[in-house]
């Protein structure tokens, strides 16, 4: 080693460039509190209009529809949101994780694959209202299916969450490393077993949240509902039926001229954020308990 | 098949080195072929023979191993050695077939065990990766499993299922030399584990779906110094029972563990002989100016 002057090594970095690095962090400190602002009113402002409005006679009686009197509250709306949203994950999340498979483990670089991939992303840009557009002409307009209904909705919901759930699951999965793969093919595993026993367990937690994040875009959406399941009183617990959900009741209630009803749709906005908080903390805890049986 | 037909099946002698012994047809079946499922056999103590001829493999267009033909003693310890690029893991990829599994590269010529091809259109690449285990270069256990799961899945990933599960992978992890270490951890996570500890594990995944041949893909490159050599003693046990191959960057590892060792370059075998004469007193000056370290 050649003796490199000491005071020369570890000179003290100049000024300059000092004060570069304050004025760096500074500006992306600053950065990050705007990016905040507008987060931290929402809450703010769907905690104080929405509180108030809550209570359990909200939560479990139906809108009434009269225009004196009780208003009642948005028990029909929750419900039409859970099912609707839960039979559209059902239809969406197995099949986009499928699809995600076979373009990540058999599809790889293929034209077909490439096709498929093409197509995803495009249909993450479509506006919603070009899918409940779609359900309407196909299965309320031809007549062959009767008329409005849940399960409509559903569809079309599904078909919205599809793209999000595939491209998010293609790229968890990509995220799997390769070579616990070939440990798995090594040890004379066929791939379908090396898949399920390795890929999708590993890839798992991040396949939550691909899924939630559908779940959630899908929980908020208004417009394809309008006219796929249309606008409601009753709760119904039949998908084959007219149903009422959370986005429509907000929607209706916030264009109403009396304050009760728009109290009504801030306390409406609270519970769907609230909800999808609660299915977020949920799904976290379920794939992090199994992560490790 | 019950336990006693099995044991009737594979307890015939193992060929002899040198002379090929007649196989039938149904044994042909019975080690590489159908869905694998009827191929269980209890380990025999006798390794087998690998017997490579005129192997090409390739990547696109890359000629990664050229008319290479080498034999692998049953019962010894091969090392191949070599710089960088001249195509010792491919080598050892193209007798698992795992070769094949990356886009665009293929492999001609014979993979003999004992005396079936593994690349016989007959063959089920699946039986063959079961009859041939595989050790790789950086530790792969299975993140979202426990020690325990880990070297069961060494069975479970083939379809096996059953009350002996635990004994075998007691049997695994001792013959991996770490049962001492995890027996009161087993179902901790086995990315918990030390480097080597995790290279063991992984070992004992392999001896779990009881091969006949083990490959060992530079099996101590991410390894400090003692954990090396808890390797490489295993590495001298094992070979009482199985076949081992290791390609090692390490000349001295491969004086240290190695019957005999190969040198190659280029994707071509320079030499193949007893390891004290490869590195005294080599046929080839290429070897030579390789292991006396003029090169590579």
């Amino acid at each position: 080693m050649s003796a490199v002057p000491l005071d020369s090594t570890f000179a003290p970095i100049g000024a300059g460039r000092r004060r570069k690095d304050k004025l760096m962090r500074g500006l992306l400190g600053l950065g990050t509190l705007v990016a905040l602002v507008p987060l931290v009113l929402v809450l703010y402002y769907l905690l104080k209009k929405g509180l108030g409005a809550v209570s359990w006679h909200f939560l479990s009686t139906d809108p009434t529809g009269n225009f004196l009197g009780d208003p009642g509250g948005i028990k029909s709306a929750i419900f039409g949101t859970i099912e609707m949203v839960a039979l559209a994950s059902l239809i969406s999340i197995p099949i986009g994780v499928g699809v995600a498979l076979y373009l990540v483990e058999y599809g790889k670089k293929n034209k077909f694959a490439s096709a498929v991939r093409y197509f995803v992303d495009v249909m993450t840009g479509v506006p919603s209202i070009v899918f409940g557009l779609f359900i309407y002409i196909t299965l309320i307009l031809s007549g062959n299916f009767g008329s409005f209904a849940g399960w409509k909705g559903s569809v079309a919901l599904a078909l919205l969450m599809l793209p999000i759930v595939t491209r998010s699951a293609e790229v968890v999965l990509l995220l799997v490393p390769d070579h616990l793969r070939e440990a798995a093919l090594a040890l004379g595993a066929p791939r379908w077993r090396v898949v399920s026993r390795v890929v999708l367990p590993t890839a798992l937690p991040g396949l939550v949240t691909g899924s939630l994040l559908a779940i959630a875009r899908a929980a908020g959406e208004t417009a394809l509902l309008l006219f796929t399941a249309a606008i409601v009183n009753g709760t119904s617990l039949n998908l084959g039926q007219r149903m009422n959900s959370l986005p429509l009741q907000i929607f209706t209630d916030v264009g109403q001229a009396q304050d009760r009803l728009v109290a009504r749709a801030w306390g409406a906005a609270l519970t769907l954020v609230v909800l999808i908080l609660l299915l977020t903390l949920i799904a976290r805890f379920v794939s992090r308990r199994s992560r490790l049986t | 098949m019950t336990p006693q037909e099995a044991k009737e099946m594979t307890s015939e002698p193992p060929p002899t080195t040198g002379e090929q012994s007649e196989q039938t047809e149904s044994t042909k079946q019975r080690r590489f072929g159908g869905d694998g499922r009827s191929t269980r056999r209890t380990p025999t103590e006798a390794g087998h023979r690998v017997t490579i001829d005129s192997l090409n493999a390739y990547y696109g267009d890359q000629h990664a191993v050229k008319e290479l033909s080498i034999n692998f003693e049953p019962n010894k310890v091969t090392a191949l050695i070599g710089p960088s690029g001249c195509g010792k893991s491919t080598l050892v990829r193209c007798i698992n077939r795992m070769h094949e599994e990356i886009p665009g590269a293929r492999a001609t010529g014979k993979v003999m065990v004992d005396d079936t091809d593994v690349y016989d259109e007959r063959v089920d690449v699946v039986a063959v990766r079961r009859a041939i285990g595989m050790v790789f270069q950086k530790a792969n256990p299975f993140p979202t499993m426990s020690i325990y799961d880990n070297v069961a899945a060494g069975l479970r990933l083939q379809g096996t299922k059953g009350a002996r599960l635990k004994e075998r992978v007691e049997q695994s992890l001792h013959g991996a030399g770490l049962w001492d270490e995890v027996k009161d951890r087993l179902a901790r996570p086995g990315i918990g584990l030390s480097g080597g500890q995790q290279q063991r594990l992984c070992i004992a995944r392999a001896l779990a779906a009881e091969p006949d041949v083990i490959l060992m893909d530079e099996p101590c490159s991410a390894l400090d110094p003692i954990a090396t050599l808890r390797i490489e003693e295993l590495v001298e046990e094992l070979k009482t029972r199985y076949t081992i191959v290791i390609v090692t960057h390490n000349m001295q590892q491969a004086a240290r563990v190695a019957d005999t060792t190969a040198f190659m370059l280029s994707g071509e075998l320079v030499e193949h002989a007893p390891t004290e004469k490869m590195f005294t007193n080599p046929d080839d000056d290429r070897t030579e100016q390789y292991v006396t370290g003029k090169f590579g």
